[in-house]
């Protein structure tokens, strides 16, 4: 395997996936929020596809495409709800979005 | 000899570029104020990984990645931000607050949890050099891996985008009346 071993991909990973919860903890804009929440699924792809590739193992592309459709899954819901809050004038900020009461 | 390590290095010049792009990215997705331009941070961002899964022989992942998330994920996104309009959030003001103070710890906990956790289960057996065929991650190979070994789980994935589609139109759709 040309260029750098897996371990440095799995170190990116983990990386991605620390900055992806800072922005889901930091931020209030429940469209960053769900922004991050890529991040974070993506830091995990790129472990499960970096160790597929060590383990010489499908399993590990396989899982990463189904996490993919998972996100888009996860979008889908995620941005209706953010069209509705909006079509009532509610407030995107996750901390005054307490309960989902209608 | 010198042709493979001409090679090695052009390899190692490439990822370190994505690496640095990636992070990049990923740091300005969390801290534009305006979602607008985090959403546009993101493509930065799913490109480079688009190009460091190329480096690590999933051709298909990387095509994939690039459609469904460059292609429809995003555009979801820009579409619903030029929807709901200009909502700007400035991150980092106002002084550390307790509440950035304990966030940045809980993110850096979690960093170092994983770290260790990987560095410790890993224990060395990382840095093996590994050599996969020539098929590895092809169109056709996973074709066959998803279809023949892993069916079950893309039925359940198809149902599941599917009941993610309806709930999105019904949590979106006009008719429904506010009680």
């Amino acid at each position: 395997m040309l260029g750098p071993n897996v371990a440095w991909y799995v170190v990116i990973a983990a990386f991605l996936f620390g900055i992806g919860a800072l922005g889901v903890l930091i931020r209030r804009n429940m469209l960053v929020v769900l922004l991050s929440l890529e991040l974070m699924l993506n830091g995990g792809n790129l472990a499960l596809i970096a160790l597929s590739r060590h383990w010489h193992n499908g399993a590990g592309q396989i899982f990463a495409l189904t996490v993919m459709a998972i996100a888009a899954s996860e979008v889908c819901v995620g941005l209706g709800l953010v069209v509705a809050l909006n079509r009532r004038n509610l407030s995107l900020d996750v901390d005054t979005l307490s309960e989902l009461r209608g | 000899m010198i042709a493979a390590s001409a090679g090695n290095v052009l390899v190692w010049i490439v990822w370190v570029v994505a690496a640095f792009s990636c992070l990049a990215a990923g740091v300005a997705v969390i801290s534009f104020s305006n979602p607008f331009y985090s959403a546009l941070a993101l493509i930065g961002n799913l490109a480079s990984l688009a190009v460091m899964y190329l480096l690590l022989s999933a051709e298909f992942v990387a095509a994939a990645q690039v459609l469904v998330y460059a292609g429809a994920v995003v555009v979801m996104f820009l579409f619903v931000i030029a929807y709901v309009g200009p909502r700007k959030e400035t991150p980092w003001s106002g002084g550390p607050s307790w509440q950035t103070f304990c966030a940045v710890a809980a993110a850096g906990a979690l960093l170092v949890e994983i770290v260790v956790a990987v560095g410790m289960q890993a224990n060395g057996s990382l840095s093996h050099e590994t050599e996969v065929g020539a098929d590895f991650g092809t169109p056709a190979w996973i074709g066959r891996v998803f279809l023949v070994d892993h069916l079950l789980a893309f039925e359940i994935t198809s149902v599941v985008l599917l009941v993610a589609a309806v709930g999105g139109v019904i949590l979106g759709s006009h008719t429904r009346r506010v009680a």
